[in-house]
């Protein structure tokens, strides 16, 4: 980890409960800027729990996010449940996070112009011209400039997934989010997204990312965190542990991966 | 007899016409804010909110509309007329035909208008709402960029068929005395004994109403639908 660049953004102790489930049992998690870690485990792991709960996409139970100096204040309902103190923090940290999704959720109704554009002109209210032009940059840096005028319905799922990081990356936010960008994608298509990911990263964009692409997360992130049962199993850089500091359960979930079948 | 002379029923016609135009337009529209509200409170999650949302709908759903007409005209008169001699005021005073009429038509559309966008709301993608909540867009702002727009294009083909039954169901206000276009059709008929030509004539502005006013909303449901269509198929 770049532990000498400040801290761009720093989870502890996350806790999260689905009825009876507890998903998360005590997460936490720093980043210095340009880091980008890689959050792995299987199905039911929390992964993209705890990610959602970074931006409060769900409610954590317990824990402290604190992005780029700014802590997101909670409170405590009458009926014991945490809950944001103000939701205009809330906005406004989010708008700091750029979240990619799996399944892209572009504005159906919105151009892939119009969709890049849209929370940095009435989130932010920056002026339009500007909005417009850098949009158009972006677009062109992650290989869809052609399609600025095209609705989502248009493109492939990877072109849909480009415009999303492109979407995210308008907002100029200081971490990026990603929940799985690759899964929801044809086998083809997955190359296309992960080579605009590792541009991102060379870059030196902070991000966390919950993936199961090995291959990236051994080559492109400087730090692996290995989740399961809502806890972190094993955690350090890629090289250790995926080289001899492998739990018997990480080397279980790794060749679990390489060969999904069995 | 149907010319535009001095004893032509021609402009009374066209008239009559623009009436039913008028009075099913308010009707709509009036229909629109009742049923936004209604399809709001049964999203809610709110349970009281719900069962109302639910007992409207399934009360002016199940009525018929010439009660629900009469309904409205009479008692909106008699409400009037009983606040009226409150403070000192005299005697009948009747609600115009046309607001009882317009409001009428207005009521009965909105308990199906809720019906069309509480299904035009669930067939948004959640995702799309989760986008909006992640770049940090506030209630208010997710509603007016991304729930609105795409209500209404969901909503549009459900509101082209209940615009019709309003224009249709607009010929019912002829009991109260508006001359909208049934009840111009009916006063020629009986005053020049000749039925056949006058009803003839009304149904041929009925459906020429329908017809360019189905053309408008196919208009618009091609224009909102653009993001919905794939170049290739």
């Amino acid at each position: 980890m770049n532990s000498s660049a400040p801290t761009a953004i720093t989870v502890s102790n996350m806790h999260k409960t689905f009825g009876q489930l507890e998903v998360l049992r005590g997460i936490s998690l720093t980043a210095h800027e340009g880091d980008v870690i890689s959050i792995l485990g299987s199905s039911g792991s929390g992964k993209s729990t705890f990610l959602r709960c970074i931006n409060l996409l769900e409610t954590p139970d317990e824990g402290v996010v604190t992005v780029a100096g700014e802590t997101i204040e909670m409170k405590r309902r009458a009926d014991g449940h945490s809950v944001p103190a103000s939701q205009s923090q809330v906005d406004r940290i989010r708008s700091r996070l750029g979240m990619v999704f799996q399944n892209f959720n572009l504005w159906s109704h919105m151009t892939i112009l119009e969709n890049l554009i849209e929370a940095p002109v009435h989130v932010q209210k920056r002026p339009k011209a500007e909005c417009v032009e850098e949009a158009k940059a972006l677009l062109a840096k992650v290989g869809i400039d052609d399609k600025a005028n095209h609705y989502p319905s248009h493109l492939s799922g990877g072109q849909q997934q480009r415009a999303a990081i492109a979407r995210a990356l308008a907002m100029h936010p200081s971490v990026m989010l990603f929940d799985e960008p690759t899964s929801a994608l044809d086998p083809e298509l997955v190359g296309e997204v992960l080579r605009v990911m590792r541009s991102l990263a060379e870059e030196g964009r902070t991000m966390l990312v919950v993936t199961h692409e090995m291959g990236f997360a051994r080559e492109v992130s400087n730090h692996v965190m290995f989740l399961h049962q809502g806890l972190v199993e094993a955690e350090g850089a890629p090289r250790d542990l995926f080289g001899d500091g492998a739990t018997d359960r990480f080397r279980k979930f790794i060749s679990g991966q390489a060969n999904p079948a069995n | 007899m149907l010319g535009f002379g001095d004893r032509g029923w021609g402009f009374a016609l066209i008239a009559g016409a623009l009436m039913t135009l008028a009075v099913s337009l308010t009707g709509l529209l009036i229909g629109s804010v009742l049923g936004s509200l209604i399809a709001w409170a049964k999203l809610s999650g709110h349970k009281v909110g719900a069962a109302i949302g639910d007992a409207y709908a399934s009360l002016f759903r199940g009525l018929p509309e010439l009660l629900v007409i009469y309904f409205v005209y009479f008692g909106s008169s008699a409400l009037l007329t009983a606040t009226g001699n409150l403070i000192g005021i005299e005697g009948f005073l009747g609600v115009p035909s046309f607001a009882a009429g317009a409001l009428g038509v207005g009521i009965i559309s909105g308990a199906y208008q809720a019906e069309v966008y509480r299904g035009a709301y669930l067939a948004i993608a959640s995702g799309e709402l989760e986008a909006a909540r992640a770049v940090g867009m506030h209630r208010l702002l997710m509603f007016r960029r991304i729930i609105v727009p795409q209500v209404l294009r969901f909503a549009l083909p459900g509101l082209g068929n209940l615009w019709q039954v309003a224009l249709k169901d607009s010929s019912l206000i002829s009991v109260t005395g508006l001359t909208e276009l049934m009840r111009t059709a009916q006063v020629g008929a009986g005053s020049t004994r000749q039925p056949f030509v006058f009803y003839l004539a009304g149904l041929g502005l009925y459906l020429t109403l329908t017809f360019v006013t189905d053309r408008f909303f196919e208009a618009a449901e091609k224009r909102a639908t653009r993001g919905l269509k794939r170049i290739h198929g």
